[in-house]
């Protein structure tokens, strides 16, 4: 049995070569469900979504929904939001402030860190030991800078060990807010499409569509973003291991030395952020924070921070996802916060002028997929110039297929795990 | 005053998904009622058979479109929308559609929407308010999908015509995760 799963992922997965069954077969996505969604972190929400003790939120895990709750005591709880009796959701509203939930069906009221208070006409339970009827719990939760992560497996690597250096890249998002603290409260967009997951995590660091994919809004829109991706490009991918990787612009943006041209802009342009910058930071550690800018960066397996948007990737089925979207704003930055907003609503979601565009080459791919020769994917761009960064880390050139093989490589590790 | 009688505030969660009243008018206009269900017919083709420029030219100088997510009455300078057009953003709508290399919109989704219900607002300046629903059936590579709208527009008299200042279109499950919506809704 052993060799022949080794056999099966030996063929699945080669150097630089994927199976395409691993996009649409059902089979193996619930094996993923199993080994990556519910064993591995993933990224759940942001405490700024629920800022006040009480509130609470939908999200989810996988496929799955689960509450983002802020509790009484104010700490945030994942509650799975199934009535233990039979099943029943105890809350279907997608946000609000309760201190409890009540199931509609027989009345079981819960408290919001999910002890069972109450249930109706008590006597007939016979003394059922309360406390082993609560609402079910994520066993392990974890935040880094604001951003809460999950894990349903009771053991495994702590969040810090998950993260390992990709944890620079949420510092970095951090830094460019003025009070170290992003603002995640804007809303989510949800924009569902008919393809794996997988597309859309490959896609995120794949620098070498933008040109193509892009080229409409490129070319009547004032958009800096194509030289990033240029063959000509100074801009690297990063594997930081454990799936997690990144499109590193800041060799370019250095290059340049303008603060703003990042964000497409020039210092002048927002006098409040930058004195905002320059008074946390000093100038010299301000005008290199605004020289790098954010990281564009995909958190295995669901966490995109694409510069000024965060992207939470759901996998529905082998051939259903939702991208869920929203703009990064810096707390307590009205000047910069409304262009985020505006960048983003223009930009992402099911209207997007660039999302809309990434989304159909999804489908596309997905589709391509019915036709079953050649069986595997091509994944080698760039393999004879992949070296080490000074940390040990994988890079490549922009345009280079490094992130997809980093990917790969974990998710096989996953996979394989017993 | 008895409990068949007595008037009861709707539940909360209505207002929510409702979104706050609206002021239908009350006397009637034959022919300014004619005039904008004419308007809305033909705005109504030209985003149908992808005329871009035509429905470009609709808008008036301040035109706003948009369309909300996660409710009806979000704050859109505060909460993410799906689209929250100025009129220099409409119009760079417009050139991306023209370049041909709008890849959601190539082949164009082929449409064909029905606007119904429409009914004129009462209004406090001088352009026109209504409000109406819309449904839209889109064809396209990934397949069929039936969209249905409550909209509110303004309509502003410029030069004799009408024009749009404001296109608000509130599709029923802009709470819920939806596919791609690049051609003119």
């Amino acid at each position: 049995m052993e060799t022949s799963r080794r056999t099966q992922w030996d063929d699945l997965i080669q150097p630089g070569m994927v199976h395409g069954s691993l996009y649409y077969d059902e089979m193996i996505f619930k094996e993923e469900v199993d080994k990556i969604w519910f064993t591995t972190w993933v990224y759940v929400g942001h405490e700024s979504e629920v800022p006040n003790k009480n509130d609470f939120v939908t999200k989810s895990i996988g496929p799955m929904p689960v509450l983002m709750v802020r509790n009484r005591k104010g700490d945030i709880d994942l509650l799975l939001n199934r009535c233990p009796h039979r099943g029943n959701a105890v809350c279907v509203q997608e946000k609000g402030n309760r201190t409890s939930f009540t199931c509609p069906y027989h009345s079981w009221t819960f408290a919001n860190d999910g002890t069972l208070m109450n249930y109706a006409f008590p006597e007939g339970y016979n003394g059922a030991d309360k406390s082993k009827l609560g609402l079910s719990k994520v066993p392990r939760v974890a935040s880094y800078r604001g951003f809460v992560f999950a894990s349903m497996a009771t053991e495994g690597p702590t969040l810090a060990e998950h993260l390992g250096g990709a944890a620079r890249t949420l510092d970095q998002a951090c830094d460019n807010s003025p009070t170290g603290e992003l603002d995640l409260s804007a809303g989510f967009l949800h924009h569902r499409t008919r393809a794996n997951w997988k597309f859309i995590l490959e896609n995120e660091c794949d620098g070498y569509h933008p040109g193509f994919v892009h080229s409409s809004i490129f070319s009547v829109a004032d958009s800096a973003i194509g030289s990033l991706y240029g063959a000509d490009a100074v801009a690297i991918t990063r594997g930081f291991g454990n799936g997690h990787t990144e499109v590193d612009p800041r060799p370019e943006f250095r290059r340049r030395d303008k603060p703003m041209s990042w964000f497409g802009t020039t210092a002048d342009k927002l006098p409040d952020y930058v004195a905002q910058m320059n008074a946390s930071y000093g100038e010299q550690r301000a005008r290199q924070i605004m020289i790098d800018g954010m990281p564009h960066v995909m958190i295995f397996p669901n966490l995109f921070i694409a510069e000024i948007q965060i992207f939470v990737i759901q996998p529905v089925s082998a051939t259903e996802s939702i991208q869920h979207v929203t703009a990064i704003q810096f707390k307590d930055s009205p000047e910069i916060n409304r262009r985020l907003r505006q960048q983003t609503m223009g930009s992402v979601g099911p209207a997007g002028f660039l999302l809309a565009d990434d989304t159909e080459m999804y489908e596309r791919n997905q589709r391509g997929l019915e036709i079953r020769d050649p069986e595997y994917l091509y994944l080698k761009r760039g393999e004879h110039r992949e070296r080490r960064d000074e940390d040990g880390y994988l890079i490549g050139h922009s345009t280079d297929d490094l992130p997809s093989r980093e990917i790969w490589k974990h998710y096989r590790s996953l996979m394989e795990a017993r | 005053m008895n409990a068949m009688t007595e008037t009861i505030a709707p539940p909360d969660i209505l207002k929510e998904w409702i979104g706050k009243e609206l002021s239908y008018a009350t006397t009637f206009d034959h022919a300014l009622y004619h005039e904008v269900t004419q308007f809305l017919s033909r705005e109504a083709r030209l985003q149908d058979t992808h005329e871009y420029d035509a429905w470009e030219s609709l808008w008036t100088d301040d035109g706003l479109y948009w369309v909300p997510a996660n409710g009806t009455d979000t704050d859109p300078e505060r909460e993410m929308s799906f689209i929250y057009d100025n009129r220099s953003r409409i119009a760079l709508r417009i050139r991306q559609l023209k370049t041909g290399r709008r890849h959601s919109q190539t082949p164009p989704s082929q449409l064909a929407r029905i606007i119904a219900n429409v009914e004129l607002l009462n209004s406090d300046s001088s352009d026109i308010g209504v409000a109406c629903n819309s449904q839209i059936f889109e064809t396209n590579l990934r397949g069929d999908t039936m969209w249905a709208a409550r909209c509110i527009y303004r309509l502003r008299r410029v030069q004799g015509e009408l024009k749009m200042a404001y296109k608000k279109v509130v599709l029923v499950n802009n709470n819920k995760a939806i596919y791609t919506v690049s051609f003119l809704i």
